[in-house]
This record gives C-alpha cells, sequence and structure tokens, in this order.
C-alpha cells in the first residue's frame, strides 16, 4: 500500500487533481482510498457524485463522541470501487480543525480502514501545513510520499516552496519523501518552464503538466470527475498520464527549499518579475 | 466583632430565603428531579473516572528506575502527581516539560528536548515514559519525530528507553491511558529481545489500571504458594507502598527492566480485566512466546477459583493446599457473615473491570447490585454486565447506568434507595444525602487510610470486603436500634 499525501495552496485544484489521478488510478484496475483532510470536505463529491457526505466529525459532533462511530457510517464507495472518506471539521472560525484531522485518522486506524487489499491511500489536504494537524497525514507510519498541485502563478510558487520547507522538516526524522510538483495550469507565461525549473531547484520533478482545460469544470459542474464524464476526452487521457506517472515513481526526494531571494530570483530569470528594478516595488499600475 | 455579626455583614450576590434553600434542597430528591436531571445531555457533573495521562503515569511508576515524564503543562502534570499521592499518601515523582504559551505556538520540541536533558542528568532515571497532557494532543505534536530528534541531538544517549504515547486528557480515561503506556513501555524494551527456543518459565501478569496495592502483593503471595516465578508487567506496589526509614528513595521499586525485556519469551501471560489493557493485550498475543490469556479481575470465589484453576493448568502444577485451605476459610467466613449482606441493595460505580468485580462479588453473596453506573462505558461492557446480572437471581432487580455521572447516581440513590454505594471517595456525597455508608473500594481514596493496602482480589479480598460491609452494616444497626434491641450478640 502506498499512501500519498497532496499539498497546495489553496484554491489551486488539490481536489479536483486529486479526484481526477484517483479515478484515473481506478480505471486501470487500482484499489484507492481517499481521506479527505479539510473542513470543507469537497475532497470525494466528484467520486461520490454528491455534494456533503456525512463526515468524520459531522458524526462526532452529532453523537458528541467519536467511541460510537462504526467504520461504514463515514466510509462510503465512489467510482471504480474507491473508498472515501471525509475528515471534516468544524465551522469556520471556531474550534481546531487540526486536531480533527488527527482524530479521524486515528479513528481509521483503530477501526481497520487500511486494510490491505488498498493499493493506493491519498490524503487531500487543506491549503497549507498550517499547524501540527494537518502534518498528521505525513507523520511516522502514514504517507511517506507528497505530491504539491501549483501553478505558474507567484503565490502557488511560494505556497509551493513552503510546503518543502515543511517536508524538509519530517523528512529529517522519518522516511517522507517529495514525489514531485503537479502543475495544474493557469495559462501564465512560461508556466510550463517556469514550474520545471522551481521543481528542478527543489531537488525534484515536476511530474505532470495538466493543462487548462473547461471540460473539467463542465465534469465539476455534474459533480464528476473528467474520467467519468468524458473518458474519450483529452483532458481526461492527461489525468490518466499523471495518475500513470504517479504509479511508476520512483523518483522521491528530500526537498531543497529556496531562499526567499532565489525564489524571487528565478521568477526574474523568467521574466515574471523584472530583474533588479526596485522601483516598480510597491507603485501602483496608474501611478507608473 | 463576634462571629454571628461577621456573617450579618457578609452580603450575598442574590440572597436567597431559607425557604427556598429548603424548597429546593427537598426537590432534588425528588422523581421530578432525576426526570430532568437524566435528560440532561450538554453537562458532566462529578464524573467517575480520570484523564488518560493519570493512567499512564501510573503505568510508569511500575518499573524500576523509571521516571514518568510529562509532555504537556505544568498544571495537568501537577494534577496527575497529586491525585495518586493522595490516594497513596507516599510521593509520585515525575517531571513535565512545563509548556507554556510559546510552546503552544511553535511546537513542544524544544521543551521536550529541553526537559529530556534535565531531567536525565538530574534524577539519572532508567528509563523515561512520555505521555501527553491536552496542549500538545491539540495542536498536534508529533512525539514520533520529536523523540527521534531528541536522541540525534544527544539529549539522552541513543540506547536510552523512552516510550511513549499519546494520551490525550479529552479522549478515553485513566484506563486508556495506562493501556497505551503499558504497551508502549513494553513495545519499547522487548525490541529485539525475543529469541527463539528461549523460555523464561515464567509467567507473565498484567494486572492492568489497579491502584490497590494490596492486590499486587496478594497476587505475588499466590504465586508463591504455586512456586511459579512470574513477572508482574508494571509493579506498583513497592512504588506506592514503600517502608519509612529515613532514606528518600526516588525509585523505591518496579518490576526490573531486565525482566520487563525478557517477559516476551514468557511462558504464559495473563492480562486481568480485559478492559483496563486491551490494545496491550491484543499486541502480546501477537508478539509474546508462550500462551496468552485475559481474565477477569478476580473478585469473589468464582473467579479466585478460574484463576487459580487456569494458572494450576498453565504450569502443570497442582492448586496448593495452603490455597485451598485459604479457599475453604473464605467459604466459611461467607457463610458466616452472610446474613448480614444477603438481601441487601448496593450502588456501585468505577472502572469497568473492577466493576464487574463487585457485581460478581456481590451475587455470590446474595446481595443485590442495584444501581450500576460507569461514567466511560461501552456497549459490550454493558452487555457483560447484563449477562453477570442475568445469571443469578439476585440480578433480576440490577439495572445499568451507562455514561452517567454521580449526580445522576445521586438522584438514583434518592429516589430509589440502596443499602450502601461501592466506589471511590468521589461518591461521599451522594452517600451522605442518602444517609447510606461508601465502600472506598475504588480509585481514587483521598478520604479513609491504608484502604489501598488491604487486598480486594482472591480469597483474602473476599475476607476483606465481606468484613468492612458486614461490620458496618452491624456498627450501623447498634447505632440506630432502640434500647431494647441493643444487643450482645449480633
Amino acid at each position: 500500500m502506498r499512501q500519498i499525501a497532496i499539498y497546495g495552496k489553496g484554491g489551486i485544484g488539490k481536489s479536483t487533481t486529486t479526484q481526477n489521478t484517483v479515478a484515473g488510478l481506478a480505471s486501470i484496475g487500482k484499489k484507492v482510498m481517499i481521506v479527505g483532510c479539510d473542513p470543507k470536505a469537497d475532497s470525494t463529491r466528484l467520486i461520490l457524485h454528491a455534494k456533503a457526505q456525512s463526515t468524520v466529525m459531522d458524526l462526532v459532533r452529532e453523537r458528541g463522541t467519536v467511541e460510537d462511530l462504526e467504520l461504514e457510517d463515514v466510509m462510503k464507495i465512489g467510482y471504480g470501487d474507491t473508498k472515501c472518506v471525509e475528515s471534516g471539521g468544524p465551522e469556520p472560525g471556531v474550534g481546531c480543525a487540526g486536531r480533527g484531522v488527527i482524530t479521524a485518522i486515528n479513528f481509521l486506524e483503530e477501526n481497520g480502514a487500511y486494510t490491505p487489499d488498498l493499493d493506493f491511500v491519498f490524503y487531500d489536504v487543506l491549503g497549507d501545513v498550517v499547524c501540527g494537524g494537518f502534518a498528521m497525514p505525513i507523520r511516522e507510519g502514514k504517507a511517506e510520499e507528497i505530491y504539491i498541485v501549483c501553478s505558474g502563478e507567484m503565490m502557488a510558487m511560494y505556497a509551493a516552496n513552503n510546503i518543502a520547507k515543511g517536508i524538509l522538516k519530517y523528512a529529517s526524522s522519518g522516511k517522507v519523501r517529495l514525489g514531485g510538483l503537479i502543475c495544474n495550469a493557469r495559462k501564465t507565461d512560461k508556466e510550463f518552464e517556469l514550474v520545471s525549473a522551481l521543481a528542478a531547484k527543489l531537488s525534484t520533478q515536476m511530474i505532470h503538466f495538466v493543462p487548462r482545460d473547461n471540460q473539467v469544470q463542465r465534469a465539476e459542474m455534474r459533480r464528476m470527475t473528467v474520467i467519468e464524464y468524458s473518458p474519450d476526452h483529452p483532458q481526461a487521457q492527461e489525468y490518466r498520464n499523471l495518475a500513470q506517472k504517479i504509479s511508476d515513481n520512483k523518483m522521491l526526494v528530500v526537498p531543497t527549499p529556496l531562499e526567499m531571494e532565489e525564489l524571487e530570483d528565478l521568477l526574474m530569470e523568467y521574466g515574471i518579475m523584472e530583474a533588479e528594478d526596485e522601483s516598480v516595488v510597491g507603485v501602483a499600475e496608474k501611478a507608473a | 466583632m463576634s462571629a454571628t455579626e461577621t456573617a450579618a455583614a457578609v452580603k450575598y450576590v442574590t440572597p436567597t430565603p431559607p425557604e427556598e434553600i429548603a424548597r429546593v434542597a427537598e426537590w432534588i430528591n425528588t422523581e421530578e428531579y432525576k426526570e430532568k436531571n437524566f435528560a440532561r445531555t450538554s453537562l458532566v457533573i462529578n464524573p467517575a473516572h480520570a484523564c488518560q495521562p493519570l493512567g499512564a503515569e501510573l503505568a510508569a511508576h511500575g518499573f524500576e528506575g523509571s521516571l514518568p515524564f510529562v509532555h504537556g503543562s505544568q498544571g495537568c502534570a501537577s494534577y496527575y502527581r497529586s491525585t495518586l499521592n493522595r490516594h497513596f499518601r507516599e510521593p509520585a515523582p515525575a517531571v513535565s516539560d512545563a509548556m507554556t504559551e510559546d510552546g503552544a505556538v511553535f511546537g513542544g520540541q524544544n521543551n521536550l528536548h529541553e526537559a529530556l536533558e534535565n531531567a536525565y542528568t538530574v534524577y539519572k532515571p532508567k528509563i523515561m515514559p512520555i505521555f501527553t497532557s491536552c496542549m500538545p494532543e491539540i495542536i498536534g505534536d508529533d512525539l514520533t519525530a520529536f523523540i527521534k530528534n531528541a536522541k540525534n541531538k544527544g539529549c539522552v544517549p541513543a540506547d536510552f528507553p523512552l516510550p511513549y504515547a499519546n494520551t490525550p486528557s479529552f479522549n478515553g480515561s485513566h484506563i486508556h491511558g495506562y493501556d497505551a503506556m503499558l504497551l508502549s513501555i513494553l513495545q519499547t524494551l522487548t525490541e529485539g529481545r525475543q529469541i527463539e527456543g528461549r523460555c523464561t518459565g515464567k509467567l507473565n501478569l498484567i494486572a492492568g489500571f489497579d491502584a490497590n496495592t494490596g492486590n499486587y502483593r496478594e497476587y505475588k503471595r499466590i504465586l508463591k504458594e504455586f512456586g511459579i516465578p512470574y513477572t508482574f508487567l508494571a509493579d506498583i506496589s513497592d512504588t506506592f507502598d514503600s517502608p519509612l526509614d529515613g532514606h528518600y528513595r526516588i525509585y523505591p521499586g518496579g518490576t526490573k527492566l531486565e525482566d520487563a525485556a525478557d517477559s516476551i519469551n514468557g511462558k504464559a501471560t495473563i492480562a486481568l480485566g480485559s478492559y483496563s489493557t486491551a490494545k496491550t493485550f491484543t499486541w502480546i498475543k501477537d508478539n509474546f512466546a508462550g500462551k496468552h490469556l485475559a481474565m477477569p479481575v478476580p473478585f469473589g470465589i468464582a473467579k479466585t477459583d478460574a484463576l487459580l484453576m487456569k494458572i494450576s493448568e498453565l504450569f502443570g502444577k497442582p492448586v496448593p493446599e495452603s490455597l485451598k485451605a485459604e479457599r475453604g476459610r473464605a467459604v466459611d467466613l461467607m457463610t458466616d457473615a452472610h446474613q448480614y449482606i444477603h438481601g441487601k441493595k448496593f450502588a456501585v460505580y468505577g472502572d469497568p473491570d473492577y466493576l464487574l468485580g463487585y457485581v460478581s462479588f456481590l451475587l455470590e453473596m446474595g446481595a443485590v447490585p442495584y444501581h450500576i453506573l460507569c461514567s466511560k462505558g461501552t456497549k459490550k461492557l454493558e452487555k457483560e454486565l447484563q449477562a453477570l446480572l442475568d445469571s443469578s437471581m439476585y440480578g433480576k432487580e440490577g439495572k445499568i447506568y451507562m455514561n452517567k455521572d454521580l449526580w445522576h447516581l445521586r438522584s438514583l440513590v434518592v429516589t430509589d434507595p440502596v443499602d450502601a454505594m461501592i466506589g471511590d471517595t468521589h461518591g461521599k456525597f451522594a452517600a451522605r444525602d442518602a444517609k447510606i455508608p461508601l465502600f472506598r473500594f475504588g480509585f481514587p481514596n483521598f478520604d479513609r487510610v491504608n484502604l489501598h493496602r488491604s487486598p480486594l482480589i482472591g480469597y483474602q479480598g473476599v475476607l476483606n470486603m465481606l468484613s468492612t460491609i458486614c461490620n458496618k452494616f452491624i456498627d450501623i444497626t447498634d447505632e440506630t436500634c432502640d434500647d431494647r434491641h441493643f444487643e450482645m450478640m449480633r
């Protein structure tokens, strides 16, 4: 069983990419479980065709204790026999979502969710690694392989680099490694080259460049993955390629995150920022 | 100013007329109030259990040279220590890495590292079992990584045993913390120690969360009578019942680490009480050599018989004549005493394993376990208790209350009276209001001396429990009867 965690900046398309990749793996006969580690609980809706399922923490809230929960209460089966669990969590602005992730994963472990027939377990984790709870999926004995979803946008790259810093911390005391960057293209300038270059600086690879295509939105509106909605569409093939590459991936590294200056140099090199031009910093477009 | 004048000078925030106080005092004893009390969902009042780390600390104290180490806040550590200390009336030496505000923000790794180094240098322990309070659990501290880093940094030598358990207080109870800690200690000490074909010839005995040092000594005495070598997995008897001879010893007892390490090559392992060491036992079944058995805590004749016969069978040794004679004496004393307990109704509460023990002991005596309450129970426990009640004609009236607290119990004993309660010190308020005696067989006992030194298990336990209970009932008769019925003979 390979356990894989997907991280990346908020809104970058982690859940969409994860579910399409999982659908790709399922379509080549792999047994997969997705564990959504996000209080928004939207990591499995494309696989389940359901907006929100009862999450672990929803049931805990209802029953007041995790002890009365059964695995079948929270585990749903979706496309390609994929097992789906959402940790869920508190409403925005209250409580501790990180602890929700810890509680949910402990519950899954104690109740035998990790069955030997599984080929892959995917953790789709909220935004950045903001606190210890969101690093739960990469603690020892859990995911040893991480993919970061990013794009050629500056903030997505900052985020990817930050996540690499988090991984480095865990990699130094455990077995967790970076498997690569997944570029979820936003059609920014020189996106392919830029993300490839960032990957190289981090000592990893851009494992796949997923082009932007509205077919993804069309499928999402139907709460489906592209692979299920339109298996013959070129975008479906992109996700199948990504799935195959992850399945075959042997390149697992301890990342070498960049300093802020290096990252800015990289952006300059590709013309996203102008070199040595301090005069543009903090100047509005109209004023310039 | 006289006392009355001072009292008169006190201005109450909300003055309550004495009639109103009397009305409410009366009202909380009614059926109507009981219904409201049992409809309560969002509040727990006086629960009959403690928290995970407290249990973890008890397990940690059961090993030689062991310094329990709390990763978390100082106040929490102080609570576990003082609870153990008040119960045993002995010191409970333990350390904490005193996480504060900055630890909560940045994670507790620095606290853990510094404290490990200090504690190792100052207190020279042989092992430091680490367990957690709530704070590091909420923020998601990764103990596995922190401890690995500590060893890499040289805070303690690389081969120094640092078992650790995640013991969030907001989950489970002290028995679960005990289980988690014991499991980790055994995993750490036995790692790489299994030797093919080696058999120590010993019995490994696991008592679970048992805070009665007399019980430990009684188990040992029984095994000595049998002539069977044993290793107690977590022996707290000398830690919490050490002689006063003018010398303070920080580590006065505990199972030898070497013996614990070799326990993996034992001839047999018996876990007493399937609730308080469930995880440890599951792991032992898969990893320890020899035979493995989980048996109930031996309260009363039947359960003691079962244990002795099982030991006899496992080791191919007959039950010693001395123990047979003891059994005979226990049966005799039960016969002598039974008229004072037969038919009496009891309210019992406490940990699952003890609760099962109380109920089967009472049923054996023809007493009626009437209100049976567990503040942290499971459906499995409920079924097991029900089966026990169903097995006896004295169990017919018994009613089980799962996940209720001692304020619920108060409603029960004032509206549907019993003759006595069995539990721990926390029940004294309900017992006082119901004007019935409370027998403190459970943990913790803060308000009576030396009770934890009298065994409750085995035939000796039958003697102790029965004498305590029956003599109290006889005292009550003497204290309350009119002159005409004040007899020499009872």
